[in-house]
């Protein structure tokens, strides 16, 4: 196998992986939102439902909810999946787990922020939902962004957990060329860890300069 | 008629232990400008908060202009007005902070717009116009693009005036809003208020500023244990109280 060659699958195993971690988070940024409110509704069932499930989400391996998410449909409820159910497994194991963290990092970030913006907003006739997304959101954001960061990145990584249920994203794909015959062998690993830090080191660069972009205030 | 009526109002906390206000009157004509004086913990936050919503009271009614936010039941709790009246009535009072409260994310001229175009409707020029007369006044004119975090503790709380004379509230309350100001800054506060005295802007002003509650008030009011003790014209209460309690608290200013 040529370099060109194990380049080249290299690739199509990064695309997936970017797959997966653009789509985690279009899917837990916001739903992340959804979640910190259900956990501080002043309906307490809600309220427990919401502590219960961050704390599975927190409290168990991610790989471990990853294989549940897979064989879950079929073991459980007899369901035959979808072709590419694999991948959507990927997705929505990925999205309901990194949506409880993004969830407690909001909270963090809405109870820092003084009650007197609220007061002040009250005051003026704001209504909830204005004080909410005028004022409470956009200082909320600036000071969750380096928490989020920090996920963000430990995100990139996480992807490749996938291949605990035969995703073939680019860790697989490496370990699979790296044991090939003819294969570049060992080499192939460290190009994987190239990319995967190569890819971080974007990722760090972008929240970077979104974090910038919001220092023109304290 | 009064642009602002309090009656009876009781307020207390942790479990109706602490009774914070018990049982005080307070009505406030047009254009004039009331101080309220008082040791800590007399209830003179509360009794603000209470006059601008920000905390319910458990008996007693308020009215601004006539119409009421708040009024008795039977027993003798206090009943909210509904939704959309309470939303009115805010429109009518204005509240200044003693720690300013500004949205530090916004700059200046976006402190004195926002509120004006989402909550009063008026169009974009219609605030901006509003908000540069304002900002004109305040001596801050310049200061439009500048954020909060830019600016001196005097200038955010005369932002934070501007912001609140932009709803053009037909009473305006200020809690202390010197007492977060090095004293250097304290005049320049003062300043302003006073200039908005003269324009007949109608004011309740908790101080402990004495010497300026009694040449820009009407009526100055002490409380105390959360009642009204004395109250009555300025050069009186201030110069020649009659409670012993006023006298007490007075003289603890003249050392001071
Ligand atoms: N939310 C609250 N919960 C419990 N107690 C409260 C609350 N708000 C105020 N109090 C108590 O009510 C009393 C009156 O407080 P308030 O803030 O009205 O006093 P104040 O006259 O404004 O004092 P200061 O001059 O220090 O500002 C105090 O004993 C205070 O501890
Ligand atoms: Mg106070």
């Amino acid at each position: 196998m040529t370099y060109q060659t194990m380049l080249s699958l290299l690739g199509q195993g990064f695309l997936t992986t970017l797959a997966i971690f653009l789509l985690t988070l279009l899917g837990s940024l916001p739903l992340g939102l959804g979640i910190t409110f259900c956990r501080s509704s002043k309906f307490k069932p809600l309220q427990w439902l919401t502590k219960f499930y961050i704390s599975i989400m927190r409290g168990t391996p991610l790989m471990l909810q990853l294989i549940v998410v897979f064989f879950c449909p079929n073991l459980l409820f007899g369901i035959v999946p979808p072709t590419n159910w694999r991948f959507i497994a990927v997705i929505l194991a990925f999205v309901i787990n990194y949506a409880a963290y993004f969830a407690e990092i909001y909270r963090g970030g809405i109870e820092s922020i003084p009650v007197g913006q609220y007061e002040a907003a009250e005051v003026l006739g704001y209504s909830k939902t204005q004080t909410f997304c005028k004022i409470i959101l956009p200082q909320m954001v600036k000071r969750v962004l380096p928490s989020v960061t920090n996920e963000v990145i430990t995100l990139v990584k996480d992807t490749s957990l996938a291949y605990a249920i035969g995703m073939v994203e680019m860790f697989t794909r490496a370990k699979q060329i790296a044991v090939a015959p003819n294969s570049p062998g060992i080499v192939t690993l460290f190009v994987a860890g190239l990319f995967y830090y190569i890819f971080n080191f974007i990722v760090a660069w972008a929240m970077e300069r979104i974090e910038k972009r919001l220092s023109y205030y304290e | 008629m009064n642009v602002l009526e309090m009656n009876n109002i009781k307020k207390s906390f942790n479990n109706h232990t602490l009774h914070v206000l018990q049982d005080i009157s307070l009505n406030v004509a047009e254009g004039e400008v009331v101080a309220i004086i008082g040791p800590s913990g007399s209830g003179k936050s509360t009794l603000l908060r209470c006059a601008t919503l920000l905390t319910e009271m458990d008996s007693g009614e308020l009215l601004y202009l006539g119409d009421y936010a708040a009024k008795n039941d039977e027993n003798g709790n206090s009943v909210y007005a509904d939704k959309a009246a309470l939303k009115k009535i805010r429109s009518h009072f204005g509240l200044v902070f003693q720690n300013f409260n500004l949205f530090p994310h916004y700059s200046v001229l976006k402190n004195l717009t926002d509120a004006q175009i989402s909550v009063l409707g008026r169009s974009k020029e219609e605030a901006k116009q509003r908000a540069e007369v304002l900002l004109e006044k305040m001596g801050l004119a310049d200061k439009g693009d500048a954020y909060p975090c830019q600016l001196s503790g005097g200038q955010q709380q005369r932002v934070a005036i501007a912001r609140a004379l932009a709803m053009d509230p037909k009473i305006l309350f200020f809690d202390e809003p010197t007492s977060a100001l090095d004293p250097e800054l304290t005049g320049e506060i003062l300043k302003v208020i006073r200039q908005l005295a003269e324009e007949n802007m109608t004011m309740v002003i908790v101080t402990h500023e004495m010497a300026f509650a009694r040449d820009v008030a009407d009526r100055v009011i002490f409380m105390d244990g959360g009642v009204i003790v004395e109250q009555g014209d300025p050069q009186q209460v201030i110069n020649h109280p009659q409670e012993e309690r006023t006298r007490q608290f007075l003289s603890r200013f003249a050392q001071n």
